[in-house]
């Protein structure tokens, strides 16, 4: 193991690393401290100017209560997660079939698309910016959440594909070689054999592509504008705007936008990690 | 059910359908077509069409007017274009920091004491939080009036400086915002990596009196290549995707010396300085040359482990 173990270092590197630790977190983790204090204190301490002071009393209840009651966020939090489950989904379903599709079949052209969809996925957002609106706008779909979820389908399946399959190359292929001496058709095979073994793939990815799109920013305010289907990302903007300098409201606001992802992380983490990580290790 | 079409299939040659006949070689484009046709259509065809759109003048609405290379001539000549150029390159370089920075949160978390799985999770908290969230934190962060920067340069006498409305520092100051999350991803990569380094090889160089920097750059460095490899293709990527940050903490501001390719092309494409989807598309095309050398290589290094496989 590298570095080595601090079992076997002296007491006193023991004891120095162990109060280390904590430290070093408060300092990485300190402008989103900073940020929770702020959500908590009630509005007087800004107006007396004690920014920095801890909170004369605990203002949370009344802040989350008037994020939750006195402005759209509510509509985005729902917008957000209409348009957050149905990609997953869609995403991770065509990324299973092509996934399947280019890890178990030879063919000629099998590498090239591969590398296609691994290719698209780097592109810079903006070379597709002006032609994917122009083609929303025709479809009747901009300003609709519809518009967003089809494009983030579209987009989020080139990872996934490369993802699926990855994992469906490390499959034992004498499986599917043994169901086909059987003559299973080849569509059972993805059914009842290889999709079984998908899962971890599956929830891994669902997670990913979940935190993904929840925090995607850029599509949202090139597709959409408004509160009937604006995302929270894009939704925060404008609550900022309607609770301007008042920053207990915005500090809460901001991480009621940021809980959802982070608690499918602590839910999932190991999932979480497995899929962000795939390729680190050989 | 399988003696059945076990019987069909080795028995009825004849009878089988063309379906039946060429199974093996035409179900993987049954099952590749809903993504292909998905990902031609948002994806691979809007690139051409971007090259396409950035022979015209459009303001996105009304008809189209040709005016062939006129917006390149145009961007030629841009001082805003050089700006978001130049800061595109310093985002490249400083981004980079990341995976050595990563590096090292990872090497000192890689130990077995006591609650350190949650540490390795909040530390590497940064990373799902959106960029949004992440920009107006920074934001904060840096107020000038009450900003936690401030107060803390400000006990060792500086300051105290407007990161965000000075354009000397502006950009720097976003960069570090990025960072943030950034390291964590790679600090996550590294983890990953460092459990899967052989102890053997560790041993062995331990007992040759390898140790510290030496046995880090020449043993367990070597070891998490194919971590650093995804940490630079994500790190690389993501710099030259900033637009978030830039969005939520300057606006391209002030005087549009944070911009940067990709929130410039916004900027002219969509936003209130007016629709010129043309001009926008031109920019886009120049990022797009510029990511092909990356996607290039990547690829490139990807195709190599195939063949090797």
């Amino acid at each position: 193991m590298f570095p080595t173990p601090i079992q076997k270092r002296s007491r006193n590197w023991q004891f120095t690393y162990q109060a280390f630790l904590p430290l070093a977190l408060i300092m990485w983790l300190l402008p989103l401290i900073a940020v929770g204090v702020f959500s908590v204190k009630p509005e007087g301490d800004f107006a007396a100017g004690e920014y920095w002071s801890l909170p004369s009393t605990f203002g949370g209840f009344e802040n989350y209560g008037k994020v939750f009651f006195e402005s759209d966020m509510p509509r985005y939090l729902l917008n957000s997660l209409l348009i957050t489950v149905p990609t997953a989904i869609g995403a991770v379903a065509l990324a299973c079939m092509a996934g399947f599709a280019l890890g178990i079949y030879k063919f000629k052209l099998n590498l090239w698309i591969f590398f296609l969809f691994v290719a698209g996925n780097f592109v810079p957002f903006q070379i597709l910016m002006v032609p994917v609106r122009d083609l929303t706008v025709d479809m009747g779909l901009y300003n609709t959440k519809t518009g967003l979820v089809l494009f983030h389908i579209a987009f989020q399946t080139g990872f996934c594909t490369l993802f699926m399959r990855n994992f469906i190359k490390g499959l034992p292929f004498a499986l599917i070689e043994a169901a086909r001496v059987e003559g299973i058709a080849e569509w059972r095979i993805f059914v009842y054999i290889v999709l079984p073994l998908m899962k971890p793939a599956i929830a891994a990815l669902s997670v990913l592509i979940f935190t993904f799109i929840w925090n995607d920013y850029f599509w949202a305010i090139v597709l959409t504008q408004g509160a009937e289907s604006q995302p929270v990302t894009a939704g925060i903007t404008s609550f900022n705007a309607q609770f301007r300098a008042a920053y207990h409201l915005m500090s809460a606001g901001a991480i009621v936008a940021a809980l959802p992802p982070v608690a499918m992380f602590f839910l999932m983490q190991k999932h979480f990690i497995a899929g962000l990580t795939l390729g680190a290790v050989k | 059910m399988s003696t059945a079409s076990l019987a069909r299939s080795e028995y009825a040659p004849e009878n089988r359908s063309w379906y039946k006949r060429n199974e093996i070689r035409v179900t993987p484009w049954l099952f590749l077509a809903p993504a292909i046709l998905f990902f031609l259509v948002y994806v691979i065809i809007p690139i051409f069409q971007s090259f396409e759109i950035s022979l015209f003048s459009w303001d996105g609405l009304g008809p189209r007017e040709y005016i062939g290379t006129e917006n390149y001539v145009e961007l030629w000549d841009d001082p805003a274009f050089y700006t978001s150029l130049k800061n595109n390159l310093i985002w490249l370089i400083l981004y980079l920091l990341a995976i050595p920075a990563g590096l090292f949160i990872a090497l000192f978390l890689n130990q077995t004491v006591f609650g350190i799985r949650l540490y390795k999770s909040l530390f590497f908290f940064p990373f799902v939080i959106s960029q949004v969230v992440v920009g107006l934190v920074f934001t904060w962060f840096y107020d000038p009036t009450f900003g936690l920067f401030n107060t803390i340069i400000g006990w060792v006498g500086l300051g105290p400086i407007n990161v965000l409305g000075d354009p000397t520092y502006v950009t720097y100051g976003i960069i570090a915002a990025g960072l943030w999350p950034q390291t964590a991803y790679c600090m996550i990569l590294y983890l990953t990596g460092l459990n899967a380094v052989d102890p053997e090889q560790i041993e062995a160089a331990r007992l040759d009196g390898a140790k510290g920097w030496k046995m880090l750059w020449y043993v367990v460095v070597p070891q998490l290549k194919p971590a650093t490899f995804i940490a630079f293709v994500v790190t690389i990527i993501g710099a030259l995707r900033s637009f978030d940050l830039i969005s939520v903490m300057t606006n391209g501001g002030p005087f549009g010396e944070s911009r940067v390719l990709s929130f410039y092309m916004f900027e002219v494409a969509l936003s209130e300085y007016g629709f010129r989807m043309g001009y926008g598309a031109a920019i886009a095309v120049v990022l797009f040359i510029i990511m092909l050398f990356f996607i290039a290589y990547f690829l490139y290094s990807m195709y190599r482990d195939e063949r090797g496989r």
